[in-house]
């Protein structure tokens, strides 16, 4: 990674008006990129000599750009977010890759993650997920005490593991079925996994699966594709650990609607 | 029974059938292995053992077994159908590039090891149970059958093909299974795939060591 020394890319880049239109790959050359770029930082000069030539920049989300908001996210050479482990695509660097690579980027693949544009999707399936369960109910008067709700220490360290989940459907993306089974978990856990998040613990989980389900995603089999292409490193056992909570749910919950009751 | 429906067909319940069956059918393929282990000891225990079975509560357990068989194999293959029609349907448009990391030949092949044990099972059937498509078949007469039976080398082939791709289908199968059940913790998490391993390796050792036996002639 010598200073000054820059590399020659070839990208093949998805590319799509819009979600109605018909897509495809477009070859654009990346000349003098720097190894010290962010991959997003590399999109940003191809699209900025794009737009001096007139041409429609590629469309890509991203925020923080410092790898916790989720919003960053493409499939860069059939891995979700690049090659590098426990790294969102704003976290990983042009070094990661060769002078005279190609590079193919496409979207994220899911019924329930349609395109918008080019590697923009959209996932508004995750939201209506966490929407659907994904929170407690609490007090909301004066601020209470602190540690006045004990939380053992192993539970606090599960709950954080899981809570590192930023939402960026990297695991839908890298799964072959297109599963967000390791996303719902992430989330059913944090919550479950606290003494505040027990009153709605069996509604939790079974409405936030049931909608999981109704949004198209498909179903795990346990190829822990997911898993490895987090760049929250969230682990599988968190998926076994929903399913034991759905079977526990549904028994307790019989007779009851999984839509019914709710937070009154 | 509606919660129970709605249950059952919810991504979670279909995997707890295909798990359930999947137990039933491995308890089944284990047992049913050991069983056979009898045919190294001696021409006659395995004729007697055929004879105990079939006598087995009145005649009742045979049959009892059977129709449980039946049902589990039904169930595998129904919510096996139901999960990947579910699946395909989650992405019908696939990447131009796509890369590995972490699954396994056993896990991406589970459809295609599944189906080939399924005509294996129906050939099985018809081969030494019903004996339709058995050169020499004789009622009752279990070890004649077996050594008449593998023989045929492109009989045993086929076998020990299908063996082979049912140690696959174990291998990711038991860890799955385990995994949606539920049964997870850190601690013995590395555990899980080894005793999944050991499982698909103790029954496809097994298994192929029949034909094998007959072929060069240590069980005659
Ligand atoms: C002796 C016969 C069989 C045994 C012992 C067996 C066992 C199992 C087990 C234990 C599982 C794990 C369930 C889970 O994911 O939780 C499984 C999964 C599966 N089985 Fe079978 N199976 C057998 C035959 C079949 C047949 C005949 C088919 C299809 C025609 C089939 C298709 C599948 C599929 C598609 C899966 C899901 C794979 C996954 O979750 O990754 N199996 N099997
Ligand atoms: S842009 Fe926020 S995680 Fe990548």
């Amino acid at each position: 990674m010598s200073a000054g020394k820059t590399m020659n890319l070839t990208l093949h880049v998805w590319r799509q008006p819009s979600g109605t239109s018909q897509g495809r790959f477009v070859t654009y050359p990346a000349p003098d990129i720097s190894p010290d770029m962010s991959f997003l930082e590399m999109l940003d000069v191809v699209n900025e000599r794009l737009i001096a030539k007139g041409e429609d920049p590629i469309a890509f989300d991203h925020d923080c750009r410092e790898g916790i908001c989720g919003m960053c996210g493409m499939m860069i050479n059939g891995q979700a977010h690049g090659p590098r482990r426990a790294t969102t695509a704003c976290q990983l660097h042009m070094r990661s890759f060769e002078d005279g690579d190609t590079i193919t980027i496409e979207p994220w693949r899911a019924t329930a993650f349609p395109v918008v544009k080019d590697l923009v999707v959209d996932r508004n399936a995750f939201d209506r997920i966490i929407a659907a369960g994904g929170f407690v109910s609490t007090h909301t008067g004066s601020a209470p005490d602190g540690n006045a709700i004990p939380v053992p220490k192993t539970a606090a360290d599960q709950a954080m593991d899981a809570a590192a989940c930023i939402g960026c459907g990297a695991c839908v993306a890298a799964c072959p079925n297109a599963s967000a089974m390791l996303f719902t978990s992430a989330k059913v856990s944090h919550l479950g996994l606290l003494p505040q998040g027990q009153a709605e613990r069996d509604q939790r989980v079974l409405k936030m699966v049931a909608t999981m389900d109704e949004e198209g995603f498909g179903t795990c089999t346990n190829h822990g594709e997911c898993e490895a292409a987090c760049p929250k490193e969230i682990r599988l056992e968190f998926i076994a650990r929903m399913n034991r909570d759905f079977i526990r749910a549904g028994l307790r919950n019989r007779g009851e609607r999984a839509g019914s009751g709710g937070t009154g | 029974m509606n919660w129970a429906l709605r249950f059952l067909r919810s991504s979670i319940g279909l995997k707890l059938v295909m798990a359930v069956s999947g137990v039933v059918l491995f308890g089944f393929v284990l047992v049913h292995m050991i069983g056979n282990l009898q045919v190294y000891m001696g021409p006659t225990l395995l004729d007697e053992y055929g004879v105990w079975l079939r006598a087995l509560g009145h005649g009742a357990a045979l049959w009892v077994a059977r129709g449980v068989l039946l049902a589990a194999a039904v169930a595998h293959v129904w919510s096996a159908y139901c999960l990947t029609r579910l699946n395909q349907k989650a992405r019908p448009e696939g990447y131009r590039e796509r890369m590995n990391r972490e699954s396994t030949l056993a896990s991406r092949t589970m459809r295609w090891s599944g189906v080939v044990v399924l005509v294996f099972i129906i050939y099985h059937l018809l081969h030494f149970t019903i004996g339709t498509v058995h050169p020499n078949f004789v009622h009752g007469a279990v070890h004649q059958n077996f050594v008449v039976g593998f023989r045929v080398i492109w009989v045993s082939a086929f076998y020990m093909i299908a063996t082979l791709l049912l140690g696959l289908h174990l291998y990711h199968g038991v860890w799955s299974m385990l995994q949606t059940v539920g049964l997870s913790h850190p601690r013995y998490d590395l555990m899980r795939k080894r005793a999944a391993a050991a499982f698909a390796a103790l029954v496809t050792l097994g298994n192929l060591s029949f034909p094998l036996a007959v072929l060069t002639g240590v069980v005659r």
